[in-house]
């Protein structure tokens, strides 16, 4: 499988008082196309911190960082934006839907960013949204829908434009258990049947039954890094 | 994109509807104050031209000396020449000579025995050659009791005299006081009304006659105190350049007869006051429009703020800074223009209103020795239709473009985590 992302002897430092907080350290990992990876560790461990590096909403103190071939730490604003709005998904814990705009909005909003005709983009959307089974939905606000649903369409607004990866940071933290498995399921059906590789930062057990490789974190280093079952 | 953005507007209200309210009530409080600010400086200068000070005033130098005295026997002689060369070279001009004078009203029995005796300040005017003094004084309005003078020898009294000295309409009153050459002097009027100006400083004590009355009373044969001078609209540099003119010609620095002409800006405690009130009012208007403007300004700032967590997904979706930067830029543009023409428009409204009818200040004014109207009126100039600008506009774009920075600044993971918050 090719290599999607290589992470190389990376560190990340916050800035903490007179001092630095190291949030990571000496981090080394690749990921490959269609994996579908969960980064589980306590809180503070440095989950989030490697997510963000990846999807180049922050960068490494030090290391190098290759997401699809480019260099995260030398991209401008600009071509990191377009890196996102290309070829990485988002999936937020608290879903972070557009609250004024409907499910086919939403969805439809990253589209827009890629200056698709509406024609398209009216497929693409219809495409997504009956992936995460919410066509019914798509004239409704998050105000009128529940967790789950809006946790679909989250997924469906990262899925749209059809990208390489997609991060996803605590995405059943706010759901039930019920709710977390369908979700689940049906990231795993993506993952399998377009090859979209899912990259997880969790810490809840629902979500370790269905990953097929766990990195484990403890306090900003690599405690173990394992291939599992995979449910 | 321009149309995903427009609708997420007008569907958020916290990002629209609240942020107008705010701003649109900024401008219409500044619009108000303005007009109020503008009123309050022309009323100063069009009741004091009315009665103190014409746009301009033609005196003698010594007259001019010991001005506030309104020392008639100081007045300017030959007015009637003055006056056919003034009509010639200002045709576009009034010219209205006046005599302010002090004196003893005193009012008679049935047996000619004197029943009451009040000092009054006295103001002869031209009440019969045409209507421009009745009308500049607005005696028609003015007139609480009877009728304006129809003949000579008829007087009109301030309200208050009358009731004080119980004045009735149609009682013969004697004036006393002394000519312009120091004798004593005598003169009978017929009461033929009472007047009210709703400017204390008159009302307390003024008797209004017609000038030729008064010239036989204090023996000024075509004399007068002052000549006034009134352009058809007020402008502050023709009254300076008609002024220098006029001195020009016939003032002369060694001849404390000659006349000088003063603008109205130099007469008197006119110069201190208005170059007071200008200063003030300025003062009061930039703090205003400063103050607004942080409040808007902060508006702005907080609405941008607010936003950070929008921001942030937005980030993570790929739309890149600048292009969030521009759009914020932008909704600030569109929601200050929109608040600022509503504000303005209400505004506007208010400050109409407040031109037309006025607030009556006159409980305040009870005491007050200055020449100024118990009504409070705003006045509407070109500038009121755009000073709502600087702070629903300017200010709220600076808010929201410093708001913006923030986005710059902050690393995007931690837009990011305020999001998540």
């Amino acid at each position: 499988m090719n290599k999607l992302i290589e992470m190389k002897n990376v560190m990340k430092k916050y800035p903490m008082g007179k001092t630095d907080f190291v949030a990571l350290e000496n981090i080394d990992l690749k990921f490959s196309e269609g994996e579908f990876t969960g980064i589980v560790g306590p809180s503070g461990s440095g989950k989030t911190t490697i997510l963000n590096i990846i999807g180049s909403l922050d960068s490494q103190s030090s290391g190098d960082v290759l997401v699809m071939g480019k260099q995260i730490a030398k991209l401008s604003n600009t071509k990191s934006a377009r890196l996102r709005s290309q070829k990485i998904g988002f999936i937020f814990q608290t879903y972070n839907l557009l609250p004024v705009y409907t499910v086919f909005e939403n969805v439809e909003f990253p589209l827009l960013l890629l200056n698709m005709s509406k024609e398209k983009r009216k497929i693409l959307v219809n495409e997504a949204l009956k992936w995460v089974g919410l066509t019914d939905k798509i004239k409704s606000k998050p105000a009128q829908l529940s967790g789950g649903e809006c946790q679909r369409v989250a997924i469906a607004r990262a899925i749209v434009k059809e990208p390489k990866l997609v991060l996803a940071d605590e995405p059943t933290a706010n759901l039930d258990a019920e709710n977390s498995h369908n979700i689940l399921k049906m990231m795993k059906k993506i993952n399998e049947e377009t090859g979209t590789t899912f990259i997880f930062a969790t810490h809840d057990a629902k979500v370790i039954k269905y990953i097929t490789r766990k990195i484990t974190l403890l306090d900003g280093s690599i405690a173990q890094d394992e291939i599992v079952s995979g449910g | 994109m321009l149309k995903f953005l427009a609708k997420g507007l007008m569907r958020d209200r916290s990002r629209s509807f609240f942020p107008i309210l705010i701003i649109a009530a900024g401008v219409v409080l500044t619009v108000l104050f303005y007009s109020w600010i503008n009123g309050f400086i022309g009323m100063i200068i069009s009741e004091n031209a009315r009665f103190e000070t014409g746009h301009v005033k033609i005196v003698t130098r010594a007259y001019n000396e010991l001005i506030d005295q309104k020392p008639y026997d100081l007045g300017l002689m030959n007015v009637d020449k003055k006056l056919n060369y003034l009509n010639q070279n200002y045709p576009n001009m009034n010219w209205q000579p006046r005599i302010y004078f002090g004196a003893l009203l005193d009012v008679p029995d049935e047996n000619g025995e004197t029943l009451q005796q009040g000092e009054v300040m006295g103001l002869g005017v031209d009440l019969f050659s045409d209507n421009f003094e009745r009308n500049l004084l607005n005696l028609e309005n003015a007139l609480a009791s009877g009728e304006l003078p129809q003949k000579q020898g008829e007087i009109l009294l301030s309200q208050e005299v009358a009731s004080k000295l119980k004045v009735k309409l149609g009682d013969n009153v004697t004036m006393i006081g002394s000519t312009m050459f120091g004798s004593i002097a005598m003169y009978n009027f017929i009461v033929s009304g009472t007047v009210r100006f709703g400017i204390q400083a008159m009302d307390r004590g003024a008797v209004i006659a017609d000038i030729s009355d008064v010239r036989s009373f204090l023996d000024m044969k075509n004399t007068a105190s002052e000549i006034f001078g009134f352009l058809p609209n007020y402008k502050e540099e023709k009254t300076y350049a008609i002024s220098k003119e006029y001195n020009e010609k016939f003032s002369y620095e060694n001849d404390e007869f000659s006349d000088i002409m003063l603008p109205l800006r130099e007469q008197g405690q006119m110069s201190f006051m208005l170059a007071s009130v200008d200063q003030r009012t300025g003062i009061f208007i930039f703090f205003f429009l400063f103050i607004m403007s942080i409040v808007l300004w902060n508006s702005g700032l907080m609405n941008g703020i607010r936003r950070y967590g929008e921001v942030g997904v937005r980030l993570a979706i790929g739309e890149s800074k600048g292009h969030i930067y521009r759009a914020m830029i932008i909704e600030a543009i569109i929601i200050g223009i929109v608040a600022t023409i509503i504000g303005t428009a209400i505004g506007l409204v208010f400050s109409y209103l407040l031109q037309h009818y006025g607030i009556n200040i006159s409980s305040l004014m009870r005491d007050a020795n200055v020449i100024m109207s118990s009504t409070m009126r705003a006045r509407v100039t070109t500038e009121c239709y755009f000073v709502g600008f600087i702070p629903g506009v300017i200010a709220s774009v600076i808010g929201a473009c410093f708001a913006g920075i923030g986005i710059y600044r902050r690393n995007t993971a931690q837009l990011f985590k305020e999001l998540e918050q």
